[in-house]
């Protein structure tokens, strides 16, 4: 029986470490799931902007960051990817407060369009788009695929991690000096306003 | 199968409504959520140039990944377990990298 489950169990073993993927990634990498992914994000990422109610668009931030962690563990970075779904849960959660107090929960009146504005930005935001797709187009790596990885490589949070307290240890202090700053300047501002 | 240049374009596109928000809407919280919008997608394409430079031992580049991450809270990193490369500085700094290493 033991070794039974020890034979079954031995090519997927093999399996993974050829491949250097956990058969979780290998799902995902598939051309379909990367872009029915891109299309969660990118359609819920056009109805932040769409909405009239800021509540219903923080909530659409929130489907929008999930399919780009999804995107983010396809390119085999969990780390990253769990991270973006912890600190936006959050970052979320921040906004709703933001929207409760400062909005009041009211939807935004619908006003007239400013029709030479809206046609002004549409076409500055169209023209950027036609700028960066012109610059991927000419790029010959881009249509090269991933190169494989080590199938016993560190896990991300090692490597991050290492890189992040030995050789980028200046930045990460400058970066938490400046959010000491922030924080005293939110007290000070909160302060100034109750006096 | 997926190429850096889908990566690309997917950044490129959510970049892209990002920066329509900015310019085209007046509420300040549309304005701060499409800046979010931007911020993610310039963090997808650093990831995917990450997953694209793949060095010789065939690990991904991480200095992108750490760009990615100083844009975030940051948690208490977990101790790595069985890597046997790198480990020289860790090792001269006196961590319990010895017991595994041997894995």
């Amino acid at each position: 029986m033991l070794r039974h489950s020890f034979v079954i169990g031995k090519p997927g073993l093999a399996f993974g470490r050829v491949t250097g993927h956990s058969s979780f990634v290998i799902l995902i990498m598939t051309p379909f799931f990367f872009w029915t992914a891109s299309a969660l994000m990118l359609i819920f990422g056009a109805a932040v902007i769409v909405n009239r109610n800021p509540v219903a668009s923080a909530l659409s931030l929130v489907v929008s960051f999930l399919g780009l962690a999804t995107l983010f563990v396809s390119l085999d970075a969990f780390f990253i990817g769990i991270i973006q779904v912890l600190v936006y849960a959050g970052a979320v959660m921040v906004l709703f407060l933001f929207i409760i107090m400062l909005l009041d929960l009211r939807a935004e009146e619908r006003r007239r369009i400013n029709l030479v504005a809206f046609i002004g930005g549409g076409a500055v935001a169209l023209t950027f788009a036609a700028q960066l797709f012109a610059v991927i187009g000419h790029l010959r790596s881009a249509k090269q695929p991933f190169p494989p990885l080590a199938a016993n490589r560190p896990d991300d949070v090692h490597g991050i991690g290492l890189l992040l307290f030995e050789r980028y240890n200046l930045p990460f202090q400058i970066i938490g000096v400046l959010i000491l700053v922030a924080t005293i300047g939110v007290i000070v501002l909160s302060k100034r306003q109750l006096r | 199968m997926v190429t850096l240049g889908d990566y690309l374009f997917v950044s490129g596109l959510l970049f892209t409504i990002g920066f329509a928000g900015v310019l085209l809407r007046r509420n300040l919280i549309i304005i701060f959520m499409s800046l979010e919008l931007m911020l993610n997608a310039s963090n997808l394409s650093l990831v995917a140039f990450s997953r694209f430079r793949v060095d010789s031992l065939g690990v991904p580049n991480y200095h992108a990944q750490v760009f990615v991450f100083s844009s975030s809270p940051w948690p208490r990193p977990k101790w790595p377990s069985g890597w046997p490369s790198s480990s020289r500085s860790t090792a001269r700094a006196g961590r319990p990298m010895s017991r595994t290493s041997a894995v």
